[in-house]
């Protein structure tokens, strides 16, 4: 961002003098006389809340509000029809989804999808980057071609890879069963439960390695040059620079992208959604697909709400987690 | 951090092609298979995209007889087009409102004191927090007592309002890095506060303006859950939804429903392709300052 920032080109009518204000007249307020000190102090006390108005309008009534909708919804028993009492029922929801083995089932199952994703993103996207991070040939072209699929639509990769591993005709498939002859027949691959984990994990790995790795090819961009090359005057060979200087260096980062990787693990939901539907018999279901079911299929929308409450805590509870681990090795180290 | 960068550089010297070492050669080698591994997917959907209706099920990546039936049949018997010109209506009007709240909003925060201002930059920050599906069933029902459901208007309204932080967040950096001596000479020639946000910030925040518009585009582009959960009649359909329903319908015919697939995907790619350099600033500005 700050390569592109050169705040003293393009030209700017900086001296023009008194123009009629272009566009909303409204907003902004006439000032007479130039105030003495910069900065600060010019215009109507109203004049920042005056450009705050239409996005904080929007923000608030469609993302803030919702926010503590949610919550109020998950303490009732919610009626789709608006004419009729939403009766108060407390914790009723929380207490069903901890005695559901449905939910359960699928907490599992997007815990499993985590634990195959997050941890493989993360080395993929580092091993990337560091492979990307010397002169090499074609670099834009292997950075771009890493990143298409981050960028491409969930809806199509998904479709996608339901092709690539249909059970006839599937190009996975027709290597494994009929290439080198694995398995006695052509493996049912988003039938079942485990199988279906694997390619929605191999979906997920696939789609988001180049997200990491571009991540971490700007931090090790950022990895101090001279403490490198003091490292190796020393006679560090480059596996031990690479533990003693790069990797502590990369340490807010690799925060920063275990977090985010974990938030997204638990939203995982179109490749399901797309691929199995959560079926069969709720095999492959996730928190948010069991989440829409409930909301979306059976119009159980206070369920639904507080499914989404009990992931919210989880994921603070986690990314908090995540923050203490981390600076705790901070202080040890 | 005292120590003067002594000894021999460690990097290769400037040309690094004229004498390629064996490690770089391992290095090129493995990440060409990497590469080869993104791509198959799409060649596959586009090598099935190009194959006949008899051929679809033939996992070859080379058609045997290719044929464009399967793009004419999809932009003109599906209503494709339809689809189309709505998921580019939609992505264009949230990317216009989007960059103008979020640039307005940032210019205030990046240079006004106010009350409250901290309480709500934090409360935007903290919401890029929080997955956007379990918002869902509250937003909802806030688009029905809008009257938005099953409209692109109720579609624009929620991808305007969810993407605004980010927008919000990544200008009020760029803002805050212009100085404020250009601000003051304004100020000093007469200009209201508008007039520096529309005739010196806009201009010199282009860059940044680019990144986010990137952003926008392609998340309004491809969003899927919240199109498929308003919208109800065929005409309002987006692309991914449509897509995604047709591969319902027509089980099969995956080289029909590959070819929308590809229509779909070509303006993200185009996209980005052209304005790589910004995404890349913009994603890492995200990542790096947050």
């Amino acid at each position: 961002m700050t390569d592109t920032a050169s705040p003293t080109t393009g030209a700017t009518p900086a001296a023009r003098p008194r123009v009629p204000r272009p566009g909303s007249g409204r907003r902004a307020r006439p000032r007479r006389g130039p105030a003495p000190s910069g900065g600060t102090g010019h215009g109507s006390r109203l004049t920042p809340y005056l450009f705050l108005l239409p996005g904080m309008v929007l923000f608030v009534g469609l993302v803030l509000w919702p926010i503590v909708q949610a919550a109020r919804m998950s303490l009732l028993d919610w009626q789709f029809n608006p004419g009729l009492p939403s009766p108060f029922v407390g914790l009723k929801h929380y207490d069903r989804a901890l005695h559901d083995p449905i939910f359960w089932k699928s907490l599992v199952n997007t815990g499993v999808y985590m634990v195959a994703t997050v941890p493989t993103q993360m080395i993929l996207g580092l091993a990337l980057a560091l492979l990307l991070n010397k002169a090499i040939a074609g670099k834009v072209a292997f950075r771009v071609l890493y990143y298409l699929p981050v960028i491409t639509s969930w809806v199509v990769v998904s479709l996608v890879f339901e092709y690539l591993f249909a059970t006839s005709s599937g190009l996975v498939n027709h290597v494994l069963h009929d290439g080198l002859g694995i398995g006695s027949e052509p493996i049912n691959w988003l039938g079942s439960r485990w199988p279906a984990m694997v390619v929605l994990s191999l979906l997920g790995i696939w789609k988001g390695a180049g997200w990491s790795m571009l991540i971490f090819l700007a931090a090790l961009q950022a990895v101090p040059k001279d403490l490198l090359d003091a490292a190796s005057v020393d006679g560090a060979g480059p596996v031990r620079r690479f533990f003693a200087v790069t990797l502590p260096q990369l340490r807010p980062v690799a925060l920063f992208v275990t977090v985010m990787l974990v938030i997204g693990g638990f939203n995982v939901f179109i490749s399901v959604f797309v691929m199995t539907g959560g079926g069969p018999a709720n095999d492959t279901q996730v928190v948010l697909t069991y989440m829409y079911k409930q909301a979306f299929d059976f119009l159980e929308f206070s369920y639904g709400s507080a499914i989404a409450y009990l992931l919210a805590i989880i994921i603070f509870a986690l990314s908090f987690a995540q923050m203490r681990l981390f600076r705790y090795d901070e202080e040890a180290s | 951090m005292t120590r003067p960068p002594t000894g021999p550089p460690t990097r290769p010297p400037a040309r690094p092609m004229s004498r390629p070492s064996a490690r770089t050669t391992g290095r090129f080698v493995v990440l060409l298979v990497g590469a080869a591994v993104m791509v198959l997917p799409f060649a596959m959907m586009i090598a099935t995209s190009l194959k006949q209706q008899s051929f679809v099920l033939t996992p070859s990546l080379v058609p045997d007889h290719p044929t464009l039936d399967n793009y004419v049949r999809a932009w003109t018997s599906s209503g494709f087009g339809r689809y189309f010109l709505n998921s580019a209506a939609v992505a264009l009007a949230t990317v216009a409102l989007v960059l103008l709240f979020g640039s307005m909003m940032a210019y205030a925060f990046a240079r006004f004191e106010f009350v409250g201002k901290k309480a709500m930059f934090y409360a935007m920050i903290a919401t890029l927090m929080i997955p956007a599906m379990m918002l869902l069933i509250p937003q909802y029902f806030v688009a029905r007592d809008l009257g938005v459901l099953d409209s692109r208007t109720g579609l624009v309204l929620f991808y305007v309002a969810g993407q605004l932080a980010f927008t919000t967040f990544l200008l009020r950096g760029f803002f805050a890095g212009i100085p404020r001596e250009l601000d003051d000479a304004m100020l000093i020639d007469g200009a209201n506060r508008w007039h520096i946000y529309w005739h010196l910030m806009l201009p010199l925040a282009r860059p940044a303006l680019a990144t986010a518009a990137i952003f926008t585009f392609l998340g309004s582009w491809d969003e899927f859950v919240w199109a498929v959960t308003i919208i109800d009649s065929k005409d309002n359909r987006t692309l991914p939804m449509a897509i995604q329903l047709f591969q319902g319908q027509h089980g099969t015919s995956w080289g029909l429903v590959f070819a929308a697939s590809t229509i779909a995907v070509v303006p993200v790619i185009a996209v980005f392709v052209v304005f790589q350099r910004y995404f890349v600033s913009g994603l890492q500005a995200g990542a790096l300052k947050g």
